[in-house]
C-alpha cells in the first residue's frame, strides 16, 4: 500500500475536513452506523437549515443514548416535510400531537417510560420558534419548571415559515414578514419586541441551556451529547436559516448562520443551572451588514432607499450581545484592531 | 366494602384500583377532591407504579395524557367546565389518535358569567369530540363507571369521559361500595396498546392525512363508537356478574312499561325525577323515566324502543344550544324521527339552580294537561328577564346584564325583608 498524502481543503471557514480529525472527533454523519433518524426523501426546501439541524441533532442524540430515543414533534415545517402518511422520514419512534403542546406530550412520554421501567429510553421534543416561544411557551415553561426529563430543541428560523412567513416572537427587528411588511417609517418588525428564549430558559434554573447554529455542526452535536448525558429539563436553541422565509440563497444557509454568530447577533453559548458556562467567541468579527445584506427580508435597509439608521440599531443589538456574553476575548479584539 | 364516603373520594379510590400509570391534573372546582385524593395515594405509596404530575394547565394535562398513552401507559385525568374548554384541542386530538385515556368530567357550567356550579354545558360542548361519554346517576355508579371506562377505552382504543355532576355528586357523602383490588384486576386486564412508541419497533404516530383517506379515518372512528354500543351493555353485564350491581349500560328505564309520558334525562337529576314520578303515579298518572347513561355513542335504538309507546316525551336538560334549544332533545327526536309523538324540552338546573321535586311535579302536571310549551326554562324568573329587556330597550349603556339581574334581585329581597319587618 502506498502512502497517501493528506490534503487540506479550503472551505472558506476555520473548519477542517472531517477526515483530518481523529475518528472519535468526527461527526456522527461520517459514521457508517449513523442512524439516519430523519432519512432522505423528505420534502424540505433546498438549503433548509431546520432539516440539517434536526438530522445532526437527532443522530447525535441517538449515538449518545445507544439508539434509544423517542421524538415528540410540534406542528410545523419539520412535522410537515418529514411526513405525511404513509410516508415518513422518521426511523425513530415519533409522535406528533398538536402545535402548542409538544413539551407536555414529551413530559407524558417521559413519565410513561419511567413508570414502565424504560428509563434508558430518552425523550427529545422539537419545535420551531413559533411552537416554542409563542404557542408552546406555557407548556414549555411548565416542563422546565417541573424539570421533566426532556431535551427540548427549538429550531429557530425566526418566523412562521410553514404558514407562509408570518412574524413570531422570535422574528428580529426590521425583518420583513408577511405580517410585518417593509413599509412605513419603521419598515419590518418593530424594535423592542420579541422573546429571548434561551435567557428565559436559564431563568428556570434548569440543568442545561445551550444555543447553536447549523454553521458549526460539530458544536451542535457536542451540545446534544452533553445534554443527553444529563437528566432533567434541557433546552437547545438552534438557529436554522430559512432560504424561503429569509429570502436567501439556498447555498448560503451555513454561511448566513456563521455570519449570525460572527456578527454577534446570535450568541452561541452554554449555561448550566442558570449560569453561562461557556461561550463560542467570535473568531472574525463582521459588521451586521454582511449578515443582513444576504437576506431579502432586510432588503429594504439597503439599495436606493437605504436605512443606515436602522442598520445601526441592529448593530447596537449585536454589540450588546457581544458585551453581555463576552463574545470577543481581548486577544481576538486586539488582533482584529491591528488587521 | 360499603362505606360512607364523598363521591370524589370514591372515584379517586376506584381509579387507583384501576392501576393508572400516569395521572396528570390541573385543579378546577369541582374536580379538585378527586385529583387531590389520587395525588395523596401516589405520594403515600398506596398507589404504586404511578406517576402523578401537577401540570400548568388543562391543555397540558390532556397533552401529558396523550404522550403517556402513546407510550403504552394507562393514563387518567380529570377536569370540569372551563378546564375542559381549555384542553379541547387536545381532547379532539386524543380521540383522533385513538388513545384510550379516561377522564372524569365533574360537570359544571361554562362562563361567562363565571359560575362554578353544576350543569351539563361542558359535556355537551364536546359531544362531537370523538369521546365516549358516560353519565353517572349516583356516586356508586360514578365509581363503577370508571372501572368499566378503562376496559371499554382500552378494548376499543377510544377515550372515555365519565361525566359526574359537580358538587351534587362529587361533594356528596353517601354509601358507596368500593371494589377490592382482586375484583378490579379480574375485570380489567393490563393495557395492551394497539400503537406504541417503542425504540425496538419505531412508528410515526400523528402524521398528516390528506383528503384521500381522512374520511375513512373518521368513518373508522364512527364504527368504533358503533362497536361501543354493543360492548357497553356486555361490559355492564360482566360487571353485574362480578358485583351484582346495575351500573353502566346504555339507558335505564323506570316505570316506562305503560307510560304515556316519559321523561328523558341525564345524571343525578334522575333520582329527583323518579321521586316525582312515584308521587304522580300514586295519583294514577302513567309516567315513566328514561335515564341516558351512554350519551356518546347515542343509543338511538334503545331510546327508540324505550319510548315506543309514549304519547309525550319530555326531555329535561341541564344545557341548551343558545341559538336553538335542546341538545339531548335533538338526539332523542332523531331517534324517534318517523314515530308519532310530542316532544317537549325543559331546560333546568343551569348554573346549579336546584331542580326541586316540586318543580318537576309542576312540570309533569303541565305535561299531563298538554300544557307544556315546546321549550320551557324551569323556574325561570320571567319578571327579572322582562325588567332587563326593558332596560336594554331604553338605555344604550345598560351595563352588564348579570349585574343588573342580581341588583334587582337584591332590591327585591330587601323590599321583602322591610315588608316582613
Amino acid at each position: 500500500m502506498t502512502d497517501q498524502r493528506v490534503h487540506f481543503y479550503q472551505v472558506g471557514s476555520f473548519a477542517v475536513g472531517n477526515r483530518l480529525l481523529s475518528p472519535d472527533d468526527r461527526t456522527v454523519q461520517s459514521q457508517r452506523d449513523r442512524t439516519n433518524s430523519i432519512d432522505s426523501g423528505h420534502r424540505a426546501c433546498q438549503g433548509c437549515g431546520e432539516a440539517l439541524g434536526a438530522r445532526y441533532a437527532l443522530d447525535a442524540a441517538m449515538r449518545a443514548t445507544n439508539g434509544r430515543v423517542v421524538a415528540v414533534n410540534a406542528t410545523g415545517c419539520l412535522e410537515v416535510f418529514s411526513t405525511p402518511y404513509p410516508e415518513t422520514s422518521w426511523r425513530i419512534p415519533w409522535l406528533h400531537s398538536l402545535f402548542g403542546n409538544a413539551p407536555a406530550v414529551a413530559t407524558g412520554v417521559a413519565a410513561a417510560l419511567r413508570v414502565k421501567g424504560k428509563g434508558d429510553v430518552r425523550v427529545v421534543a422539537q419545535a420551531g420558534d413559533g411552537g416554542t416561544v409563542d404557542i408552546g411557551f406555557g407548556a414549555l415553561s411548565g416542563m422546565f419548571e417541573r424539570n421533566d426529563d426532556v431535551l427540548f430543541i427549538c429550531y429557530d428560523n425566526e418566523g412562521y415559515m410553514n404558514t407562509g412567513v408570518q412574524r413570531s416572537a422570535a422574528t428580529p427587528p426590521a425583518a420583513r414578514t408577511a405580517t410585518t411588511d417593509a413599509v412605513g417609517p419603521e419598515p419590518g418588525n418593530i424594535f423592542g419586541t420579541g422573546k429571548d428564549l434561551p435567557r428565559i430558559a436559564m431563568a428556570h434554573d434548569i440543568p442545561y441551556v445551550a444555543t447553536a447554529t447549523v454553521a458549526d455542526l460539530h458544536d451542535l452535536e457536542r451540545k446534544v451529547e452533553r445534554a443527553m448525558a444529563m437528566h432533567g429539563a434541557r433546552y437547545l436553541h438552534v438557529l436554522v436559516p430559512c432560504p424561503l422565509g429569509w429570502g436567501s440563497a439556498s447555498n448560503d444557509t451555513i454561511h448566513i448562520a456563521r455570519l449570525a454568530k460572527e456578527s454577534g447577533l446570535f450568541p452561541v453559548f452554554e449555561a448550566e443551572h442558570g449560569k453561562v458556562t461557556s461561550v463560542s467567541t467570535i473568531r472574525r468579527r463582521v459588521p451586521v451588514e454582511q449578515y443582513l445584506s444576504l437576506q431579502r427580508r432586510y432588503g429594504h435597509l439597503f439599495g436606493s432607499n437605504a436605512r443606515p439608521d436602522i442598520v445601526a440599531r441592529i448593530q447596537a443589538i449585536a454589540d450588546e450581545n457581544i458585551a453581555r456574553y463576552a463574545l470577543i476575548d481581548d486577544a481576538t479584539e486586539s488582533q482584529e484592531m491591528s488587521a | 366494602m360499603l362505606r360512607q364516603i364523598e363521591g370524589s373520594r370514591a372515584i379517586a379510590e376506584t381509579v387507583a384500583l384501576c392501576r393508572p400509570e400516569v395521572v396528570c391534573a390541573y385543579p378546577i372546582s369541582p374536580q379538585t377532591h378527586i385529583i387531590e385524593a389520587v395525588g395523596a395515594m401516589v405520594k403515600s405509596g398506596v398507589l404504586t407504579s404511578c406517576e402523578f404530575i401537577n401540570v400548568e394547565s388543562e391543555f397540558a394535562a390532556m397533552s401529558v395524557a396523550i404522550g403517556a398513552s402513546a407510550t403504552g401507559a394507562r393514563s387518567y385525568t380529570a377536569t370540569a367546565s372551563q378546564g375542559l374548554l381549555f384542553m379541547v384541542e387536545a381532547v379532539f386530538n386524543a380521540s383522533g389518535l385513538g388513545l384510550p385515556i379516561v377522564m372524569t368530567l365533574a360537570n359544571r357550567a361554562i362562563g361567562a358569567p363565571i359560575n362554578i356550579w353544576n350543569d351539563h354545558s361542558d359535556a355537551m360542548a364536546v359531544r362531537d369530540a370523538g369521546w365516549i361519554q358516560l353519565f353517572a346517576e349516583t356516586n356508586q355508579e360514578a365509581a363503577d363507571l370508571h372501572v368499566q371506562a378503562f376496559k371499554l377505552a382500552e378494548e376499543l382504543s377510544v377515550p372515555v369521559m365519565v361525566c359526574v355532576d359537580g358538587f351534587i355528586l362529587t361533594h356528596a357523602v353517601e354509601g358507596v361500595d368500593i371494589l377490592d383490588q382482586a375484583s378490579v384486576d379480574s375485570f380489567l386486564p393490563p393495557y395492551e396498546p394497539r400503537q406504541v412508541l417503542d425504540v425496538d419497533e419505531p412508528v410515526s404516530i400523528g402524521a398528516m392525512v390528506g383528503p384521500e383517506a381522512f374520511e375513512e379515518v373518521r368513518y373508522l372512528a364512527y364504527l368504533r363508537q358503533r362497536d361501543a354500543l354493543e360492548r357497553i351493555p356486555e361490559i355492564a353485564r360482566t360487571f353485574n356478574d362480578l358485583t351484582g350491581r346495575d351500573s353502566g349500560g346504555l339507558i335505564r328505564t323506570y316505570r316506562t312499561d305503560d307510560a304515556e309520558i316519559v321523561v328523558v334525562a341525564l345524571g343525578s337529576v334522575l333520582g329527583t325525577i323518579k321521586d316525582a314520578v312515584d308521587i304522580r303515579r300514586d295519583l294514577g298518572e302513567r309516567i315513566g323515566v328514561v335515564g341516558i347513561t351512554t350519551f356518546r355513542p347515542f343509543p338511538s335504538e334503545a331510546v327508540r324502543s324505550a319510548l315506543a309507546n309514549a304519547r309525550q316525551v319530555v326531555v329535561l336538560e341541564k344545557a341548551f344550544s343558545t341559538g336553538f334549544g335542546g341538545v339531548l332533545s335533538t338526539d332523542v327526536a332523531m331517534s324517534l324521527r318517523d314515530m308519532d309523538f310530542d316532544l317537549r324540552t325543559v331546560v333546568a338546573g343551569l348554573g346549579g339552580r336546584a331542580i326541586t321535586r316540586r318543580s318537576i311535579e309542576e312540570m309533569l302536571e303541565k305535561a299531563q294537561h298538554d300544557d307544556l310549551e315546546s321549550l320551557t326554562f324551569l323556574d325561570l324568573d320571567q319578571g327579572a328577564v322582562e325588567r332587563e329587556r326593558e332596560r336594554m330597550r331604553t338605555v344604550r349603556r345598560s351595563g352588564p346584564s348579570a349585574e343588573n339581574l342580581l341588583r334587582d334581585r337584591t332590591a327585591d329581597l330587601s323590599k321583602a325583608v322591610r315588608r316582613g319587618a
